[in-house]
């Protein structure tokens, strides 16, 4: 389990400064002044062994020259996913230009193709399931790490982790079956009557919508926040918790400056994580979103994604300008995450930028 | 049959998913009367079998729509259609308080699409439905989100009866609704129209009838009101097929006709006229010809239509060219 790994690190840690005196002499001979020369007796075990192997810069070389084929096999594949989009899509990408990305009509009988209504309900629905899940996910961890009682402790992290080996088709039939009606019977006309001044839950109520998209999606990528965020947070230094505890801060004051200010960097990383999951979900949302393509301020409103039109359309699409356009779409989501990925990065380091832990 | 021969025969087709489950039935008789020829069918959906059949990736295909002329022009391989069974869209809704079967008219359909009937007590739907206490209600109208070849029937048929829905509009396996919302698959259409109180929706007869769905009529052609059935089905299959064209490829929507269920439509197998193996040629000819002896009977126990019989008797002479 992650949350004991940096604890049995530390044993680990203290083990080997009580370790038997057998291996002393090896521990010594690393000192860069007590060299095998400056000693007598013979040479450590390590040395031994390494002497007897053959030639060590090959292995390294070679090493190194595969480690560096591993990681450009990355840069590889990000460059042919994006070649085969490019190259599928030229038919549409010749025919609309830029105005596929502004364009909101969506019609293969006559062949007019534009992707914006698509682009919003991805954005829209990903970014509202980020702020329903980022507080309540970080809630979960900091509770996990800093508040929670033993015994509760290993229950709660497997329910979380169980929650994110879900099939998100088994998420869309649950959404289907009990939250399309709570949203239409309760939840949906509670929301009009104390919120509807604002504007977003206005028109017809069918329970389907952008909404309810964004409220599964955030129930999904709850775990993958919460759990990851729980191990950056045990990998804070009990130190750190211990100086501020020990400057007379109170428990809260503890957790803020202590935990999440040293943590965020990758806290952001688990947020990311999850809006990564959020922009490409499909079946959930398909299921759940009303699969009509349109700009609506009202959350109510049917919606549709870029993953969900691939998926629904990508069949029976007859026509190489249907189909180059819908290759289009998925440009399109590619496109949009590195953005909101880019946009993310750049958020965190003008956050953190030359700036170590501090209070304010 | 005898002229197959005694070699291995493997054919491989691709396409429709509608009538997957009794070209599944078909392939497995067959096979089991023919143990040296065997059909791997993929459903794949219409698009993908009209497209694998034209690069000539597949020795026939399967589609709910026929090939358009431009599509047959580009083809790599030169392409017959052969209809096999039919299918009808029925209307299907939920009206907490309403048990009785509502009548429909193709323009009132239209029109629930196009956003124009908003209520269900709307004065024209209170005017075919005396009697039936419709409610002072939205109507959510419900739509295939996937492509889908009960798209297309259902299209063409609105196409037909609605001048506004075939300028608006169109037909298509996907077309740009301009109300409602899109599940995906016959059980995502019936799923929501069954659990979302004053909703509408269209399905497949033989997922209707499987899953013992209550649904309404449809006025046809005639002015007659008919609840969708094989019999209808056929029936309009049987009227259109004085007008048959040579190519088969021929739209049954809105047939005349008194017992002419409105909503029908043939599915087809897209083979190539000419195999470069004679073998194959055989043994697909073989296939087909069995299909119109013995398959054909079997249509109406799994919810499918058969062909009308002039039809059989015009395929069974184009089968004879395939060489």
């Amino acid at each position: 389990m992650p949350q004991t790994s940096s604890s049995s690190q530390m044993d680990s840690a203290v083990v080997s400064q009580d370790a038997p005196p057998v291996h002393a002499p090896a521990i010594a001979s690393f000192v860069p002044d007590a060299g095998p020369t400056a000693q007598d007796g013979p040479p450590s075990p390590v040395r031994q062994y390494l002497s007897t192997r053959g030639n060590g810069g090959l292995a390294d070389k070679t090493f190194a020259a595969a480690m560096l084929v591993c990681a450009l096999s990355i840069f590889v594949i990000v460059l042919f996913i994006l070649t085969v989009l490019i190259l599928r899509s030229k038919l549409s990408l010749a025919q609309f230009g830029f105005h596929f990305f502004s364009g909101s009509d969506w019609d293969p009988v006559s062949g007019s193709f534009g992707a914006l209504p698509f682009i919003f309900g991805t954005l829209a629905t990903s970014l509202l399931a980020l702020a329903l899940a980022v507080p309540l996910a970080l809630g979960v961890a900091v509770f996990l790490t800093e508040l929670c009682p033993a015994k509760l402790r290993a229950p709660i992290s497997f329910l979380t982790e169980l929650l994110a080996a879900i099939p998100s088709v088994v998420y869309g039939l649950w959404a289907v079956f009990v939250l399309v009606p709570i949203m239409r019977d309760q939840l949906g006309p509670l929301l009009y009557q104390y919120l509807g001044w604002t504007g977003f839950f206005e028109g017809y109520n069918f329970g389907v919508g952008l909404l309810t998209a964004s409220i599964i999606l955030a129930i999904m990528i709850l775990p993958i926040i919460s759990s990851i965020a729980r191990d950056i947070m045990l990998a804070v230094p009990v130190s750190q918790r211990e100086a501020v505890l020990a400057l007379g801060a109170t428990r809260w004051e503890m957790i803020r400056t202590g935990v999440l200010r040293n943590a965020r960097i990758g806290i952001v990383g688990a947020v990311i994580l999850g809006l990564g999951r959020a922009l490409g979900e499909t079946m959930a949302v398909t299921m759940v979103i009303g699969n009509h393509p349109g700009i609506s301020k009202s959350l109510f409103a049917p919606g549709y994604t870029l993953a969900s039109v691939i998926a629904n359309e990508f069949t029976e699409a007859t026509g190489d300008l249907y189909l180059s356009a819908l290759i289009e779409i998925g440009l399109a989501l590619f496109l949009v995450t590195i953005v909101v990925n880019a946009i993310a990065r750049a958020l965190v380091w003008a956050v953190t930028r030359g700036a170590p832990a501090r209070v304010h | 049959m005898a002229a197959v021969g005694a070699s291995a025969q493997n054919i491989t087709a691709a396409g429709a998913t509608f009538p997957y489950p009794i070209y599944n039935k078909w392939f497995t008789e067959y096979n089991q009367l023919h143990p040296n020829i065997k059909i791997n069918y993929q459903s794949i959906g219409s698009g993908g079998g009209i497209k694998q059949v034209s690069e000539g990736t597949v020795d026939f295909g399967a589609s709910d729509g026929p090939m358009n002329d431009q599509q047959l022009a580009e083809a790599k391989v030169k392409v017959m259609h052969i209809p096999t069974v039919l299918g009808a869209d029925v209307p299907v809704y939920n009206i907490p308080g309403v048990s009785k079967d509502l009548n429909f008219t193709g323009d009132e359909i239209a029109d629930i699409y196009l956003g124009k009937i908003t209520k269900w007590n709307d004065a024209r739907l209170a005017k075919d439905n005396p009697g039936a206490n419709l409610p002072d209600r939205a109507i959510l109208p419900v739509y295939r989100s996937d492509g889908s070849g009960t798209t297309y029937i259902f299209t063409d048929y609105l196409s037909k009866v609605s001048p506004e829905w075939a300028s608006r509009v169109g037909k298509g396996t996907s077309v740009k609704w301009p109300a409602g919302i899109g599940a995906k698959g016959n059980e995502g259409v019936a799923g929501m129209v069954r659990q979302a109180p004053y909703s509408f929706g269209y399905v497949e007869l033989i997922y209707a009838l499987q899953n013992k769905m209550a649904y309404g009529t449809v006025q046809n052609a005639a002015g007659k009101y008919l609840q969708g059935s094989p019999a209808g089905v056929t029936a309009a299959a049987a009227a259109a097929a004085k007008t048959m064209p040579a190519d088969y490829r021929v739209s049954i929507t809105n047939a005349p006709g008194a017992a002419s269920y409105p909503i029908s439509s043939f599915t087809w197998l897209l083979i190539p006229t000419h195999f470069n193996d004679p073998a194959k040629a055989a043994a697909v000819k073989g296939f087909l010809t069995w299909m119109l002896d013995r398959g054909e009977s079997e249509a109406t126990s799994m919810g499918y239509a058969p062909l009308p019989a002039q039809v059989q008797t015009m395929v069974r002479h184009t089968i004879a060219t395939i060489k």
